[in-house]
């Protein structure tokens, strides 16, 4: 496989990877008010993701990091392209890392308010936002975006109570599990949409419009949402989580794989490519590096592997 | 007004605004990072509670720099595309070794950090730390590696004719042991270990004066030795401080000899020198001059020729074509002192201080009202080093390859840069006076008090639950 091909692959594993983990860190900060009645529950929730989200949003910089290393020209014009939904994706990403991260050492009640408030809301704007990005990337309609957007923002939603439910015990479990099955309401036909959406059109030059591992791709990731939604119902947490985390994945693939070889409008993955000098050395470094991070990052999740419990008032 | 304007105002305000909590990242998580190992070796519970104490003040700030610091991953894009895709082979790969590399350690291992003080063996606990602020240095060690790529270009070459050119890496191994990052690094991590002391002076300070106004009678005597909760991290950021300033002053120094030959244009802004002046005099403040001194200082020699801006001038429109190739000389060379005075001022107080303190001497009431200004002395100083460093490389963003008018994102319009610049200013503006109600609130609380015992983490029968909430730095 050649250079090229492989950093387009990797940057597709590294924003695949930043939406299968923070999607559901964005589903459990937009769903605090729901999920919790009163502050013992806002902790269990936001105890769910409190070791690991900072380290999940590293994933998204690697991701845009990596954009900027190896396509130079596909970093810059897409960044400058989506200029005011990313500036409103970086006004919700500080918000909420702010609230997270405050909401512990601020005194007053009503300055956790004001916390939570900033979570939810920044949970909820990168979630919509990056849906609506990519699908207008795809698709360059309004309407292909607000859908991509209520899919991707519905579907964190569901990731998010199915972590919720997985990592949790007693009512907030309880209550989790049941937001999980109102929200796949939302989030089966708005994801049956978008993902047949993908294959059929897009910037991605005509023949793999026709592609049926495109086609392979968006079925299974509905057939993972609806897994997931029967898994909750059933119970098995564990399962459930896995059939989400898969659909957030195959949606990934299906997305890049659409964005396949020209990944914006007139810009091929070949006429954005850094030079090869550049593409080899980091491609030592990164093979060298990434299983420690790998390893790190899922011991870290292993440390903190337990359900938790409310903390007794 | 025009967008390229804008951009260089947001550029400027978003990242002044990050190195306001960078520093104290940088410094203060090695900080506590000590003060950790401290109470791991001695066992003292006094240990314990300064690592929770600065800790807590540590991760307010640190909240703060890692979201503006996506900001800053971003902005290159969004406002400076045409910079990024003539720099992104080169400039680009710092900033993924960085995410790569520092990021992921720095946020896996502080998450741990914070919520792993029950669960994890004290040692690797300990270890969890001392990881995220080796993340944290790493991180400096690349962005500033990329940064001094933009004033000194090396091990690189541009392919491609005018307007589509691309500057292609060459060696890698160069760009991360450029001569100026080489020397920039020391200086401003240095630096970030200034600012970080100087913090933890300012609330030693605020704290010792305020126990000996809550006891005026001296009923606990101020003698030789005597147990002091803020006497010990006062010494340490005494310590760390006056280290440091050796640090930056050499480093300083190999700068400003660096500056002779890769940026001259910078170094006679910086003094305000319009020609080339054989044995050029300094002047540490406006009206006092110090014969020879600016020539001894970026030459080592006294009689050396340090260029002179207009002769730099003419020299850059006859090599570049036509074009003002001058920075804004007043902001480069006030920038310039502010940095020096400050930092100086900073350094000198912690030597002082170590002075005062010697020999178990306890710290006289005057000098912990001092140490309040060891707050904003080195933040100023290390924002002025930062004007001066990047006003003084303008008219250009790659040194000699390309200019800052030719950078800026061409499809990005006036109105979407205005409306990102005042929506990132209003919303740091307001985050900046919470950041600061925040730490101010910290501070004056206090540590929490020794633990009696601690209250044992309900563990539910099945053993496979765990409790919510730890004691203090949880959520």
């Amino acid at each position: 496989m050649e250079l090229t091909t492989f950093w387009f692959a990797v940057i597709a594993f590294l924003w695949t990877g930043f939406f299968v983990l923070e999607g559901f860190d964005f589903g459990v900060g937009m769903l605090l008010p729901v999920l919790s009645r009163d502050e013992a529950d806002r902790k269990q929730v936001l105890g769910t993701i409190g070791p690991v989200w900072d380290g999940n949003e590293v994933w998204l910089i690697s991701a845009v990091g990596a954009m900027f290393a190896a396509f130079p020209a596909w970093y810059a014009g897409f960044l400058s392209e989506f200029y005011l939904p990313i500036v409103l994706v970086l006004v919700g990403l500080i918000v909420r890392g702010v609230g997270l991260e405050w909401r512990g050492k601020v005194h007053h009640a009503s300055d956790r308010t004001w916390c939570d408030l900033g979570i939810t809301a920044g949970s909820a704007l990168p979630a919509f936002l990056w849906g609506a990005v990519f699908a207008d990337l795809l698709h360059d309609s309004a309407l292909a975006a607000l859908i991509g957007g209520v899919f991707s923002l519905t579907l964190c939603l569901l990731h998010g109570a199915v972590f919720v439910a997985l990592k949790t015990s007693g009512p907030v479990r309880a209550r989790a599990r049941r937001t999980a099955m109102a929200v796949s309401a939302a989030a089966l036909p708005a994801g049956v949409v978008a993902l047949s959406g993908i294959p059929a059109t897009g910037t991605a030059v005509a023949e793999w419009g026709a592609s049926p591992w495109l086609w392979g791709c968006a079925l299974a990731a509905m057939a993972a949402l609806a897994a997931g939604t029967a898994l909750t119902w059933r119970g098995r947490d564990g399962w459930a989580f896995t059939a989400t985390a898969s659909s957030v994945a195959l949606t990934g693939a299906a997305v890049f794989s659409a964005l396949w070889p020209a990944p914006l409008p007139g810009l091929t993955v070949a006429e954005a490519a850094s030079g090869p000098y550049t593409l080899g050395v980091l491609t030592w470094i990164g093979l060298i590096a990434l299983p420690f991070v790998v390893g790190y990052q899922t011991w870290s999740y292993w440390v903190f592997r337990r359900r938790l419990v409310a903390e007794p008032s | 007004m025009e967008a390229l304007d804008l951009a260089r105002w947001q550029f400027g305000v978003t990242t002044v605004y990050h190195f306001l909590f960078v520093p104290l990242t940088i410094g203060l998580g090695v900080f506590v990072a000590g003060l950790q190992t401290a109470w791991h070796r001695t066992g003292s519970e006094h240990y314990l509670r300064l690592t929770k104490f600065f800790g807590k003040l540590f991760l307010i700030n640190f909240a703060m720099g890692v979201v503006t610091g996506i900001v800053q991953e971003f902005q290159f894009g969004m406002n400076w595309s045409e910079y990024s895709v003539f720099v992104g082979d080169v400039f680009g790969a710092p900033l993924a070794l960085e995410a790569l590399l520092a990021f992921f350690l720095e946020s896996t291992f502080l998450g741990l950090w914070i919520f792993g003080w029950d669960k994890l063996p004290k040692r690797v606990h300990l270890a969890t730390i001392w990881a995220a602020v080796i993340g944290s240095n790493l991180s400096a060690y690349f962005i500033l590696a990329a940064n001094a790529w933009m004033k000194h270009p090396v091990g690189y070459e541009v392919t491609g004719g005018p307007g589509g050119g691309r500057a292609r890496m060459t060696d890698l191994w160069a760009v991360l042991t450029n001569s100026t990052a080489l020397a920039q690094v020391p200086h401003v991590v240095a630096a970030a270990f200034i600012v970080a002391g100087g913090f933890v002076l300012a609330v030693c300070g605020y704290n010792i004066r305020k126990e000996r106004r809550a006891d005026p009678d001296r009923t606990v005597p101020l003698r030789r030795g005597a147990a002091d909760m803020w006497r010990t991290p006062m010494r340490a950021a005494l310590v760390m401080t006056a280290i440091a300033g050796a640090v930056v002053a050499g480093s300083g120094d190999l700068s400003g000899k660096l500056l002779h030959e890769q940026q001259p244009m910078k170094l006679a802004a910086a003094e305000g020198l319009d020609r080339d002046t054989a044995g050029a005099a300094f002047s540490p403040v406006p009206g006092i001059e110090v014969p020879m001194l600016l020539s001894l200082l970026a030459t080592n020699d006294p009689d050396a020729v340090v260029r002179g801006t207009e002769d730099l001038q003419a020299e850059f429109a006859e090599r570049f074509g036509p074009g003002d190739y001058r920075p804004n000389v007043p902001v480069v060379y006030a920038s310039f002192r502010v940095m020096i005075t400050f930092g100086l001022a900073t350094v000198a107080l912690s030597v002082l201080g170590l002075w005062l303190t010697r020999r178990r001497r306890p710290v006289p009431g005057w000098f912990a009202r001092a140490c309040l200004l060891a707050l904003p002395l080195p933040t100023i100083a290390m924002i002025a080093g930062w004007l001066l460093s990047e006003i003084g490389r303008q008219p250009w963003t790659v040194q000699g390859e390309l200019l800052t008018a030719a950078s800026v994102s061409p499809g990005v319009s006036l109105t979407e840069v205005a409306v990102s610049l005042a929506v990132f200013t209003l919303l740091y503006g307001l985050l900046a006076v919470a950041e600061a109600v925040l730490l101010v609130r910290h501070v004056k609380a206090g540590p929490e008090p020794a633990a009696p015992s601690e209250p044992a983490p309900p563990v539910s029968g099945d053993g496979t639950t765990a409790a919510v909430l730890q004691p203090t730095l949880m959520y």
